[in-house]
């Protein structure tokens, strides 16, 4: 680790005619594998009166570039009519530009909103001295530093401010005197992306540019042998044809399409490799296999061994998932022998620098890495491997080159969320409250098959991903990690998916086996107002009180639905945030419909809500499809699943009405784009449960 | 490779490429406007969608030898005169996250107003089935159609 990541530290400088620099160095680790130094942003004011601040994170539609310059802008009192935005790329100054773990907000707010408040400082110490006033009796408002009836803009204050020591000390503003935290305001892209002139990674182009899709190994782990580009290279405008690893073969061509008839008529002899008799029956074999070993133990208080009365035990199911963004990869890469530029729809700008200088032989230094936006990520793209594609075609073809996937390729050479497998066991009093409650968590390892298990082999993610924020007497909560070959990937709200439907259905089949309501049951379950320690997380009992309780006010828990209507609840924390949902359902055929779903989130301070109300309605459309019918099946070692049509996204006939509440907090503020994610199959398994007395304990719903 | 005149957005283009590509490259590749999304390649998700002759197709799916010398409107030229009555509703609702599906889910609501100036939200959801969000932001799109519709729909 670097002695600078974990420290803030303010760097102020001023090159010539730059006005006001701030620079600061933000403590955090995102989910990224290059891992440990933090994500840094800029602040930028010009003599013009610009103030450009930098966004160090990736835009992919959750709303940073808004967001993140709001809190920054708040403390510098700045008008936010004033504020531009500017994507950082990949550099050594930033800390971990990775953007995942619904961290951006958590980890930035500190950093951001002191880096404003000493510019802000600063720039009142500067009006002062013009004017020979006391400091005191001046004042920062709306992007000016006033005084009586006098007034300086920052633009005339920052040749002087960057002259002035950095206050080491500096006020933050108290919750209830934020002008631009906390409002709905509208996001800086909002415009570029309805004209259609917002330029995501596939839109870009720079001169010379040829397009290149990439035939790869149908069965996973299999290589080229050799193959016959007689065919490819009778497409008009087809350039190249080559192996670029060994299980690859690139077609270039002129056109996006000329590149696809290319790869079409392509004859590439593989070999299968060592999963060529791999299939999801298999996989699941080895999860059971797997699940008679011990396991890490992530959580455990009292002795759940040591408890007898009456057991209920269960077993859920989960399979392979995809992210499925709405964008395909792609990449676009420019090697010119020493160096090689990219310009990537990248969540991990430095893992892309890192591996592309890697795989061409390079120093990081000698690749630019410029971060555009991405039609969704989700996940998808905190993998690098578009990027060493696209850098490894540029260089074999020699052309500036942007790399391209089709929906087939993204759905069947991707990296899936890990199936699992979850062994539930409670033992209830007589009064029907569980005073033992067991939780085996069995999947295989994302950082672990990515080389980077974590101690005891508890994949890294599961601090942030598996809490238990319920305090019955005795808990165990433990890890079994499983092999497959299967490729997997950080989605969406991670294991957090997995272990908040196991968890949350388990308990609502405990309150039905108790004969209880299951909004008492787990208001019982919370107990009294306590801290909960998970790892590095202190969660709060009475935090999930609040979520829970508001959630059921909302939704009208105590009242009666018409005549086939049925509704459930579950509550769940992850990345530090809590969320409860209550799901409303009729049946249609055997099939649930979602009529309305009302989630309620405590992240602390909201920093915009419409934003907020963004994710956590986007979130629930997400895991409902995920619910539903996600599925990815592995056949003869290949994924089955290639297009929209057999692994469907939510359309708009089965989205619901989602009713988003914050609970109104001061707390400093924790993750959004992930938590509303896990409450919503548990709610929804529960509420078939209630319409039809059948219990799901496998997903996707309808499979 | 042939020879193919279209108009797009009221100029006529004359584009060279092979009979079978679909219109979504030539929109994209050729002409280089990009608001034309690729999201499938297979006619599922929409996010191609321009207006042929005022009517709504998936360009991912339609060969340019089809839409020969045929009047094409892309995002580029939907707001003849400024941004388009659902364009202003768009911004106003805060629809986009992402935001890659939204020109696609544009161009099918305008075609919807064009021919159903005050849709019903069975309407709105018949019209808008095909165009995938990955994002979700179906709930907000439903509300920009019915504030576009009620400011007075297709212009």
């Amino acid at each position: 680790m670097s002695p600078l990541s974990r420290r803030e530290f303010v760097a102020v400088g001023v090159a010539a005619g730059a006005g006001l620099v701030v620079g600061f160095y933000l403590p955090h680790s995102g989910r990224s594998s290059s891992g440990v130094f933090s994500p840094n942003a800029y602040l930028r004011i010009t003599p013009d009166n610009k103030v450009t601040i930098v966004v160090a994170r990736s835009e992919m539609g959750q709303g940073v570039r808004t967001a993140l310059p709001m809190i920054l802008a708040e403390e510098l009192e700045a008008d936010w009519k004033q504020i531009e935005v500017e994507q950082a790329g990949a550099s050594t100054l930033y800390g971990d530009q990775g953007t995942g773990g619904s961290a951006s907000i958590k980890t930035t707010w500190d950093p951001m909103r002191k880096a404003g408040a000493a510019a802000r400082e600063m720039l009142i110490s500067a009006a002062a001295l013009t004017w020979g006033v006391p400091r005191s009796t001046c004042a920062a408002h709306d992007g000016a530093v006033v005084h009586t009836k006098r007034r300086l803009t920052y633009g005339e204050l920052v040749e002087k401010a960057a002259t002035l020591p950095i206050p080491t000390d500096v006020p933050l503003k108290q919750n209830k005197d934020y002008k631009i935290v906390g409002q709905r305001l509208a996001r800086v892209d909002t415009p570029s992306k309805v004209k259609g002139e917002a330029v995501f990674g596939i839109d870009f182009r720079t001169p010379g540019m040829k397009y290149a899709v990439l035939s790869r190994c149908p069965t996973i782990g299999g290589k080229a042998l050799s193959f016959d580009d007689q065919e490819s290279k009778k497409i008009a405008g087809v350039s190249y044809v080559g192996k670029i690893s060994d299980a690859a073969v690139a077609v270039v061509a002129d056109s996006v399409w000329g590149a696809m008839e290319g790869r079409r008529v392509l004859n590439v002899s593989w070999d299968p490799g060592p999963n060529k008799d791999l299939n999801t029956a298999a996989v699941t074999a080895s999860l059971k296999q797997a699940a008679a070993k011990k396991g890490a133990s992530l959580y455990s208080v009292g002795d759940v061994s040591k408890v007898t009365g009456r057991r209920i035990s269960a077993e859920h199911q989960l399979p392979f998932m995809a992210h499925a963004p709405m964008e395909p990869g792609n990449c676009t890469a420019h090697f010119q022998g020493t160096t090689c530029e990219l310009w990537a729809p990248t969540q991990v700008p430095q893992d892309c620098r890192d591996q592309v200088a890697k795989a061409l032989g390079l120093d990081p230094d000698q690749v630019k890495v410029n971060v555009t936006l991405m039609g969704g990520g989700f996940g998808r793209r905190l993998e690098y491997d578009y990027a060493v594609e696209a850098a490894l075609v540029s260089k074999a073809a020699n052309t500036p080159v942007k790399v391209i996937w089709t929906r087939e390729d993204d759905m069947r050479f991707s990296t899936y969320r890990p199936a699992s497998l979850h062994q539930l066991s409670a033992v209830l009093d007589g009064g029907g409250w569980p005073v033992a409650f067991t939780h085996r968590i069995v999947a295989p390892s994302i950082s672990g098959q990515k080389g980077q298990p974590g101690p005891n082999g508890v994949d890294p993610d599961l601090p942030d991903e598996a809490a238990f924020v319920y305090a019955p007497p005795n808990v165990s909560l433990e890890y079994v990690p499983a092999e497959t070959a299967v490729p997997l990937g950080w989605m969406r709200s991670v294991y957090a998916l997995q272990v908040g439907f196991a968890s949350e259905s388990f308990i609502d089949e405990l309150a039905a086996a108790a004969g209880k309501d299951p909004l008492e049951y787990r208001l019982h379950m919370l107990g009294k107002d306590q801290n909960i320690q998970y790892f590095d997380t202190t969660w709060r009992t009475a935090r999930m009180r609040g979520v829970l309780q508001l959630a059921a006010d909302k939704a009208g828990w105590k009242s009666a639905l018409p005549a086939g209507r049925f509704r459930g609840i579950a509550c769940f924390g992850c990345f530090s945030s809590y969320a409860a949902e209550v799901v409303e359902i009729s049946m249609e055929n055997d099939v649930p419909r979602v009529h309305r779903v009302v989630a309620v989130v405590d992240c602390g301070q909201v920093v915009n809500p419409s934003i907020l109300e963004q994710q956590i309605q986007g979130g629930i459309v997400f895991a409902l499809a995920n619910a539903l019918r996600a599925k990815i099946t592995i056949e003869k070692g290949r994924v089955v699943q290639g297009n929209f049509d057999d692994y469907a996204p939510l359309r708009m006939n089965e989205t619901p009405v989602v009713e988003v509440y914050a609970v109104p907090s001061t707390e400093a503020p924790t993750g959004i784009g992930e938590p509303s994610v896990p409450p919503l199959a548990p709610a929804l398994c529960s509420a078939i449960y209630a319409a039809t007395k059948k219990r799901i304990r496998a997903l996707p719903i309808l499979s | 490779m042939a020879d193919f005149t279209l108009r797009v957005n009221g100029n006529e283009k004359k584009v060279s490429v092979s009979p079978e590509t679909p219109l979504l490259w030539v929109l994209r590749d050729t002409l280089e406007l990009t608001g034309t999304k690729f999201g499938c390649g297979a006619g599922l998700c929409g996010a191609c969608t321009v207006h042929v002759e005022g009517s709504p197709i998936r360009s991912c799916s339609t060969p340019i030898s089809q839409v020969a010398g045929k009047s094409i409107t892309t995002i580029e030229g939907l707001g003849a005169n400024g941004l388009h009555v659902l364009q202003q509703a768009w911004i106003a609702e805060e629809v986009p996250q992402c935001g890659y599906c939204q020109t696609g889910q544009i161009m099918t609501a305008a075609a919807l107003l064009a021919k159903t100036p005050n849709p019903s939200d069975e309407q709105i959801t018949q019209a808008m089935n095909g165009n995938l969000c990955r994002c979700g932001t179906y709930e907000r799109i439903r509300k920009a159609i019915h504030r576009a519709a009620g400011a007075g729909g297709a212009r």
